[in-house]
């Protein structure tokens, strides 16, 4: 019997659940080291370097490297621990979240401030 | 007799903290969300509550993927604010009641609610942001404060019927203890927010007003939604919501209802706000 999943068909939605933890978990132990400053310092230094640290794979490094978020996640990456990355960069969870969307910064703050993404055609209508 | 005499909803929004943290709480995008907490500030001035059951979630901050404990209490007498990658928040330590804490481990473990005890736990802006929304910018946090974590970061968290239940649990418990206390519970995050993927951005006023009503009236129905429809409708990281019903699980069946706020946005959330007095 495998395993129900019927939040895989919510639209535009990554749900991080012990499959994908297993897959990223270097690249989300990889975060964590993160919340040490020395760390982002030697990661901020030689990314490359410091990734190859890590037992991950060569597309999640390169993913982590291109800051590419919706990639990261597809390779099991979770926002909480993706968070670290940004973080030390000095981005905010805004400007993050809006690089996963297709819509620029200012874009995505205005819809924000308009009330969100509305949920109408945002939804799964199916059967679970 | 400890007694636990009200609960408070709240959204832990870690752009909350910076705001309060960075003296913007009246630049024009934050005043009206801090607005909606004047009521608050001065309905626990009057309170004093001597403990503060604080239900939040750690985002992987403490919690690594090494451990994932499901519900967690912390039963340490002092735990530290966490570097969550840009340094810790400039707020005080927060300061625990070992002997509560324990009593309410031993009590609901005993009620087949098997919390996992720690005792060393940097807690992150899921505990702190609460705090500085009802006390500001104190010295030192007026109350002792026990925190509960439970997990929403790695699917599933717990359902909310199960926290509606330890809710229930947590109050016996703390109706068992000797020491006369004065004690709330607090639970926080959401409201409807997604953080993640294309679909970042996602609110859901209807969804949000329709927890704000049912929380009040109808728990116990509420408590039977699924996580399909949390993720579904309030966004991946809507299903923080599960925490306010340990919160609401703790009351009276019968609650006054002292403040309801509602603001959209804060970064990327919806923030929700009750204050609730036991009947």
């Amino acid at each position: 019997m495998s395993t129900n999943k019927p939040y895989k068909n919510i639209p535009g939605t990554t749900v991080f659940d012990a499959d994908m933890a297993s897959i990223g978990f270097h690249l989300n132990q990889f975060c964590m080291s993160l919340m040490k400053a020395p760390n982002r310092e030697r990661f901020k230094q030689d990314q490359k370097a410091y990734l190859d640290e890590w037992p991950m794979s060569e597309e999640q490094k390169q993913a982590v490297i291109a800051r590419d978020y919706n990639h990261m996640m597809s390779l099991g990456g979770n926002i909480y621990f993706l968070a670290k990355i940004f973080s030390s960069d000095g981005i905010s969870f805004q400007d993050a979240a809006s690089t996963m969307t297709g819509m620029t910064l200012p874009e995505y703050a205005q819809m924000m401030l308009d009330g969100g993404r509305t949920p109408q055609g945002n939804m799964y209508q199916g059967d679970k | 007799m400890a007694k636990i005499t009200s609960g408070v909803a709240t959204s832990h929004v870690p752009a909350i903290g910076a705001a309060i943290d960075n003296g913007k709480t009246q630049e024009p995008y934050w005043q009206p969300l801090f607005k909606g907490y004047d009521y608050v500030k001065e309905w626990i001035k009057q309170q004093k509550p001597d403990v503060v059951i604080l239900v939040y979630n750690d985002h992987a901050s403490a919690f690594d993927l090494n451990f994932v404990p499901t519900f967690a209490i912390g039963c340490g007498a002092e735990f530290k604010p966490a570097d969550e990658g840009w340094g810790p928040r400039p707020v005080p330590n927060v300061i625990g009641h070992p002997q509560l804490a324990s009593h309410i481990a031993q009590s609901v473990i005993q009620d087949d609610f098997d919390l996992t005890v720690v005792n060393t736990i940097d807690v992150d802006h899921g505990l702190t942001v609460p705090l500085s929304l009802m006390y500001g910018q104190p010295e030192a946090w007026p109350c002792k404060v026990i925190p509960v974590a439970v997990n929403v970061v790695l699917y599933p968290a717990p359902s909310g019927r199960r926290c509606y239940n330890l809710g229930k649990a947590i109050r016996k418990a703390v109706e068992s203890f000797d020491e006369d206390l004065n004690v709330q519970i607090w639970g926080t995050g959401g409201m409807s927010h997604q953080l993640q993927g294309p679909r970042a951005g996602l609110i859901n006023k209807e969804f949000d007003n329709d927890f704000l009503d049912r929380i009040v009236d109808d728990a116990e129905g509420l408590s039977q939604m699924p996580h399909f429809d949390y993720l579904n409708q309030a966004g991946s990281e809507g299903i923080e919501l599960v925490m306010w019903l340990i919160m609401r699980g703790a009351l009276n069946d019968k609650v006054d209802v002292k403040q309801r706020f509602y603001h959209v946005p804060a970064s990327n959330t919806a923030v929700g706000h009750l204050v609730l007095e036991n009947k």
